[in-house]
Order: structure tokens, then C-alpha cells, then sequence
């Protein structure tokens, strides 16, 4: 598993560099936005609140730059993110209650955009020329469309003027969360639109990619071969689509980071009660310790998604294991 | 997929001596070879239209986009073709006024990042060694941490001035973009640099330096046009994100500003169309000419897809079977068709399978 032990290193210096940036940024930002900060908090939040802040940006402690970022890391492996100031609460108590609401809205959109994507963009690449190629100009539209703009006008149409989907929140109010049939129900419907509006926005890449890969893969002799063996059409076409997905897996790294852009901010618009809301209200009080507690978990998810698509990678291309 | 030297030939410096006039002026139409496909034309028109838009649009603006001095809240009408916000100004001037710094930032960070890429690219895939495990590290790196996040924490921390600055923010954007047109460099460089005339330029004597921009990048350059207008692509998207989010300055017209405007006076719930359509078409056109053109350069780097793109007219007129046959690749070469001396085209087209329309593998 030499190609999969590459990988992981990959992200464990990636790990490090967000984390490392993540230390260095206050500090050695021009104009010292973080001594600006303390000075507007001043007699706003309490005495508790004000030493995590100076611990957690190392002002006022006359330490070296290098202990600090010893303290910091000895924080991260306690598990404290710092404490954020408008909310008044651990950062990682804040994610902890959001982070499940996004990863499950982006997991369930990013799998069902990439299977429909993928199968779509066979079907394109195997009948190329025939009427699904109007698809494509109309896919890229929507490519281009900032998911923010498609999830209002969603919102708008789908939800306020039609009423076919419930929106703004994440379920209806007056139920008891739990493990009960009506809650999870109330909030599957409430899902239903942000996931339309991000399965719409990034499925145009998966399609396309797929297609051109799929019209290259068409030429080569093995499909070729499989066809004049007499396969039926569905065993040659499977054939040649499991070689052209592999560099959609393999540029998975770069959708996902695009995606989890995206659904950041259709969250804002679905009033989504998940990280991506949490980061307007850390922008917009400029809470830095919870800005930056967002930011590091939302890279480390992203990294825990690409080490998953490098194990489907290996999984689908045996030349991956026999390197090995 | 290979990149077709003659087509990045300039016109003049094909052996035009030996050819008719009407020869030289098919090979020249050849030679740019691009525009021709129907995707691409549409998307250089409609960027050629936002471009033009960039350079006249806060002249020909009927008002000042900062100017409230209208009744607010008002319906389109002559006046005001696109209404007024709830302070009283002028949405269409405020469109006009958005698109420079949209596309200014677009075009600075597409810039940069692809400079960035192609020297980094170029020189990870032809050093090799210990420099490419280096650079290749710190482009997966930056292809896995994911942009938008990292930006907003960079861009919260400038002080005001900079966050006006939309050069700046350019800037910025284009130090998170420029990872993935470096890795797709670097592959093509590694496939260029075993080729015999690479060979023969470092038995010549010629420096390492010259080799990479001289020899290699010259065979690269579809897929550099390629990589600056995804990154033009993601550039936008990115800046009119963070301007929504109010990250970026409030007061610097752009696209995002508008939406962001739009949305805390609530124009969405009210039913005030006009205010919030067109700033999301603008964008969604812009991006969708990137994505045409972007179609356009993917269907010259790699002449499948170019027969892929044609219509059944075109097929036809091409000379193509109607229905794909497997192990047959159709190339689409309209010039030399239309050429009477196949003798002579077909030396300059060599390289290129030198085949009728619909020619075998």
C-alpha cells in the first residue's frame, strides 16, 4: 500500500500546515487585528472569556513565538479549539452540536451528485451525438450559477411561492429530537431543497469529466475486444466505465473543497443551522476564535473525505494494490 | 492526450510558399483553430461582451451606483430599468459599476495563479527529483485545504484598506488557485521533456532554463489557456462569495456586494426580483462563456471530444457515422478537406493523422 501510505502523509503535512497556519496568521497579520479585538471586548465578556483569548493568541504573555506554539498544540490535543466570544461557549461544544447538520447534508449531496453525475456522464459519453448532449450547455449553466444565487432562487420559487418543500431551518418546529419517526422525517423534508440546490450546482463536474473520460476510454482495444467477444452492450459499457471513473475519483480532493464552498453558503440561505451559518455569525462579530476553530475543522473533515475517496481509488484500480 | 504542435504554429510560419492562396488562407484559419467550434464562439462572445462591460460600464452608467437620491424601493420602469435598492439607487448603474472589479479581480487571480502554475509545474515536472517531491507536496497540500474557508480567515484579518482593495483580494484568491494547473502541468512537462526534440535542444547545449520556456512550455500552452480560465472561473466564484458573506469591503461595487445588499434588505422575501436576478445571471453568464471557451480548448487538445461536440448536421456534413462504432476514433478536419491538393496539406499536418474526415486509427 505504498501509493495509499503517500497519501496519508500527504494529508498529515497538510494536517500541519492548517494548523501551523492557523497559529500564525493573528500573529503576524499587519495592524494587530487581535489586540484591536481584546480592545473592543473590553468589559464585554468576562475575565474567563478574556485569559482563553490572550492564551489562545499569546497576547500580553511576553512568551517566545515558538512556546506559544507549543502551548497551542498542547490545547489542540485537549481537544479546546478556545473559547468563542459572541456565544460565549467552547468552540469545540459550538462545532460539536453543528458539524453533524453539514456533514450530513454535504455527505448525502456529494454521494448522490456523484453517482447521478457519474452514470449521466457514462450514458453521454456512450451515445455521444444523440439528444442528451443538450444536457450539457444547460449542466454548465448551472455549474456556473453561484450556489448561494440557485438556493435563494430555489428557495424562493420551490419554497415560499409553490410550497412543495418546507424551508429555513432543519426541521419543524415543535418536535422532540430524537430517535422518533415524525422528527426524522421533519428533517429529511427539510433537507430535501439544500440538497436539490447543491446535487444541482456540482453535478455538471462529475458529468462532465465522466464524459470525456468515457469518449477516450471508447477508443481503446480492450472495450474493443470486450465487444467483439460479444458481451452484452451493459458488460462492455461497465467495463470501460470503470476505468474512465478513476480520475474522477482521483480529482475528488478538488470537487470536494468547491463543494463544501458552496454548501457553506447554501446553508446561510436555508437558514441551515450548521457551520456554514456559524461562519456568517463569526464574520460578521468578528470572533476569531471560532472563525478559526470552523476553519480547522472543516479542513480536517475535508481531509478525512479524500483519504475515503483514496480508499474507493484503490478499491476500483487494481494496479494501485499490486504496487504494493 | 497530446497537444498538437502545428496547430500552435503561427500562421506565417507554415511552409505557405508551396501552397495556393486559398490554401493559406484555410491553413490561417486553421492556424487559430479555436473560435471554430460553435461552444467556443458563444463563449468568446459572451466574454467578449463582459469584457467590453468592464472597461465602459461606470461611464456608460446612468447614475452614480452610491447615489440615493431616488425614491426607494421602486418597480423597473424607464427610468430605472432595474429598479431602485431601499435606499434609493440606482440597481442598473450598481450592475454596470460590479462588473470591473468582478472581473478585474477574476482576471488578476486567473493571471497570477496560472504564472504560478506554469513555473511551478514546469519546473516540478522537468528538475525532477527532490525539487518535484517538494513542489508536488506543496501543491497537494494546497489542492486539499479548501479555499473558500481559508480565505474568509485571511481576508477577516486585513485591516479595512485592504479590504477594498480589490487587487489585493486578487491576489489572495490567486495564492489558493494555482495548485491544481500546476499538478495537470507537471504531468504534461513529464510526457514533453522524453520527446526527441527535447533530447536534441540538451545535446545542442541549450540551458535548463530555455528548455522549460522555450521547448517545453510552447507545447503546454492549450492546456495553460485551459488551466487560466478554470482558475478565471473559480476566481470569480470565489470573490463574489466572500463579498456576499461580507468579508470583502461593502462598499466596493461588485457582484457579490449587490447580492449581499439584496439579502440583508431582505429583496429575496420581498419579491424584488429585480435586484437580485440580475447580479446571479451576470455571474452565471460570465461563468458559463469561461466554461464554453474552456469546452472549446478541451475539444482542440483532444480531437475526440471535437467529433464528440459536433451536431448530427455536423456529423453528417463531416462526413461521420451516425452512430458511434467502438474502436473507431473520428477526427474531424474540416480544412483539409476542403483542400484540393491533399498532397501538400497533408505534410504540414503530419504530426496530426494527417486523415480525411472520419479517418481510421
Amino acid at each position: 500500500m505504498t501509493a495509499l501510505a503517500r497519501k496519508l502523509a500527504v494529508y498529515v503535512v497538510t494536517a500541519w500546515v492548517a494548523i501551523t497556519v492557523n497559529f500564525l496568521l493573528p500573529r503576524l497579520m499587519p495592524g494587530n487585528p487581535i489586540q484591536t479585538m481584546i480592545g473592543k471586548l473590553q468589559g464585554r465578556v468576562t475575565p474567563q472569556t478574556q485569559q482563553a483569548i490572550q492564551l489562545q493568541f499569546g497576547v500580553g504573555l511576553h512568551q517566545s513565538l515558538w512556546s506559544q506554539y507549543l502551548t497551542y498544540w498542547s490545547q489542540l490535543f485537549h481537544g479546546n479549539l478556545g473559547e468563542s466570544i459572541t456565544l460565549s461557549a467552547p468552540v469545540s461544544t459550538v462545532l460539536g452540536q453543528t458539524l453533524p447538520w453539514t456533514v450530513g447534508l454535504l455527505g448525502v449531496s456529494t454521494v448522490i451528485s456523484f453517482a447521478l453525475g457519474t452514470l449521466v456522464g457514462i450514458a453521454l459519453g456512450w451515445r455521444r451525438g444523440s439528444w442528451l448532449d443538450g444536457l450539457l450547455p444547460v449542466s454548465t449553466f448551472f455549474q456556473a450559477v453561484p450556489y448561494f444565487f440557485l438556493g435563494t432562487v430555489l428557495l424562493l420559487v420551490l419554497g415560499s411561492d409553490l410550497h412543495w418543500f418546507p424551508v429555513l431551518g432543519n426541521y419543524a418546529r415543535g418536535l422532540t429530537p430524537g430517535f422518533n419517526g415524525p422528527f426524522i422525517f421533519s428533517v429529511l423534508r427539510y433537507a430535501e431543497l439544500p440538497v436539490i440546490t447543491i446535487v444541482l450546482s456540482s453535478i455538471a463536474g462529475w458529468m462532465l469529466g465522466m464524459r470525456n473520460m468515457m469518449i477516450t476510454t471508447m477508443d481503446e482495444d480492450f472495450v474493443l475486444v470486450a465487444r467483439a467477444k460479444g458481451l452484452p452492450t451493459r458488460k462492455v459499457v461497465s467495463y470501460a466505465a470503470r476505468s474512465a471513473i478513476l480520475p474522477s475519483v482521483a480529482n475528488f480532493s478538488l470537487a470536494i473543497g468547491l463543494v463544501v464552498s458552496g454548501a457553506l453558503l447554501v446553508e446561510l440561505v436555508f437558514n441551515y443551522p450548521g457551520v456554514g451559518n456559524l461562519l456568517l455569525q463569526a464574520v460578521l462579530n468578528q470572533d476569531y476564535p471560532l472563525l478559526q476553530g470552523i476553519f480547522l475543522v472543516i479542513t480536517l473533515t475535508v481531509l478525512a473525505a479524500n483519504l475515503i475517496a483514496d480508499f474507493v481509488y484503490v478499491a476500483l484500480d487494481p494496479r494501485v494494490r499490486q504496487e504494493a | 492526450m497530446t497537444v498538437n504542435a502545428d496547430d500552435l504554429l503561427p500562421a506565417g510560419q507554415l511552409p505557405a510558399g508551396q501552397l495556393p492562396d486559398t490554401v493559406i488562407a484555410k491553413t490561417r484559419l486553421r492556424a487559430v483553430h479555436l473560435p471554430r467550434s460553435p461552444k467556443a464562439i458563444t463563449g468568446l462572445i459572451i466574454i467578449a461582451v463582459f469584457a467590453l462591460l468592464t472597461l465602459i460600464g461606470p461611464w456608460i452608467a446612468p447614475f452614480a451606483p452610491n447615489d440615493n437620491a431616488f425614491a426607494p424601493n421602486l418597480h423597473p420602469s424607464a427610468a430605472h430599468w432595474l429598479g431602485t435598492s431601499n435606499l434609493g439607487a440606482d440597481i442598473f448603474s450598481q450592475l454596470l459599476n460590479g462588473a470591473r472589479a468582478t472581473m478585474v479581480v477574476g482576471f488578476v487571480a486567473g493571471l497570477i495563479a496560472t504564472l504560478l502554475s506554469v513555473i511551478i509545474g514546469i519546473t516540478a515536472g522537468y528538475i525532477g527529483g527532490g525539487t518535484d517531491e517538494g513542489l508536488s507536496l506543496a501543491a497537494n497540500v494546497f489542492l486539499a485545504i479548501p479555499g473558500l474557508p481559508l480565505l474568509i480567515v485571511i481576508d477577516s484579518y486585513l485591516p479595512a484598506s485592504g479590504r477594498s482593495n480589490t487587487l489585493l483580494i486578487g491576489v489572495i484568491i490567486s495564492v489558493t488557485g494555482w495548485a491544481w494547473g500546476a499538478r495537470v502541468l507537471r504531468a504534461q512537462t513529464m510526457s514533453v521533456k522524453r520527446r526527441d526534440f527535447v533530447e536534441a535542444a540538451r545535446v545542442v547545449g541549450e540551458g535548463r532554463l530555455r528548455i522549460m520556456f522555450f521547448e517545453v512550455l510552447p507545447n503546454l500552452l492549450a492546456i495553460v489557456a485551459s488551466s487560466f480560465l478554470f482558475t478565471m472561473l473559480y476566481a470569480i466564484g470565489t470573490y463574489v462569495a466572500l463579498a456576499y458573506l461580507g468579508v470583502t469591503s461593502t462598499s466596493v461595487w461588485n457582484w457579490g456586494t449587490m447580492l449581499y445588499w439584496a439579502q440583508s434588505s431582505n429583496a429575496p422575501l420581498t419579491g424584488a426580483w429585480w435586484w437580485f436576478v440580475p447580479p446571479g445571471l451576470c455571474i452565471a453568464l460570465v461563468g458559463t462563456g469561461l466554461a464554453l471557451m474552456n469546452f472549446g480548448v478541451d475539444e482542440f487538445i483532444n480531437p475526440r471530444l471535437r467529433a464528440a461536440g459536433l451536431s448530427r448536421r455536423g456529423m453528417r456534413q463531416a462526413g461521420l457515422p451516425r452512430h458511434p462504432k467502438l474502436g473507431v476514433t473520428p477526427v474531424v478536419r474540416k480544412a483539409t478537406r476542403a483542400v484540393p491538393a491533399p498532397a501538400a496539406v497533408t505534410a504540414t499536418t503530419a504530426g496530426a493523422g494527417a486523415g480525411q474526415a472520419g479517418g481510421t486509427r
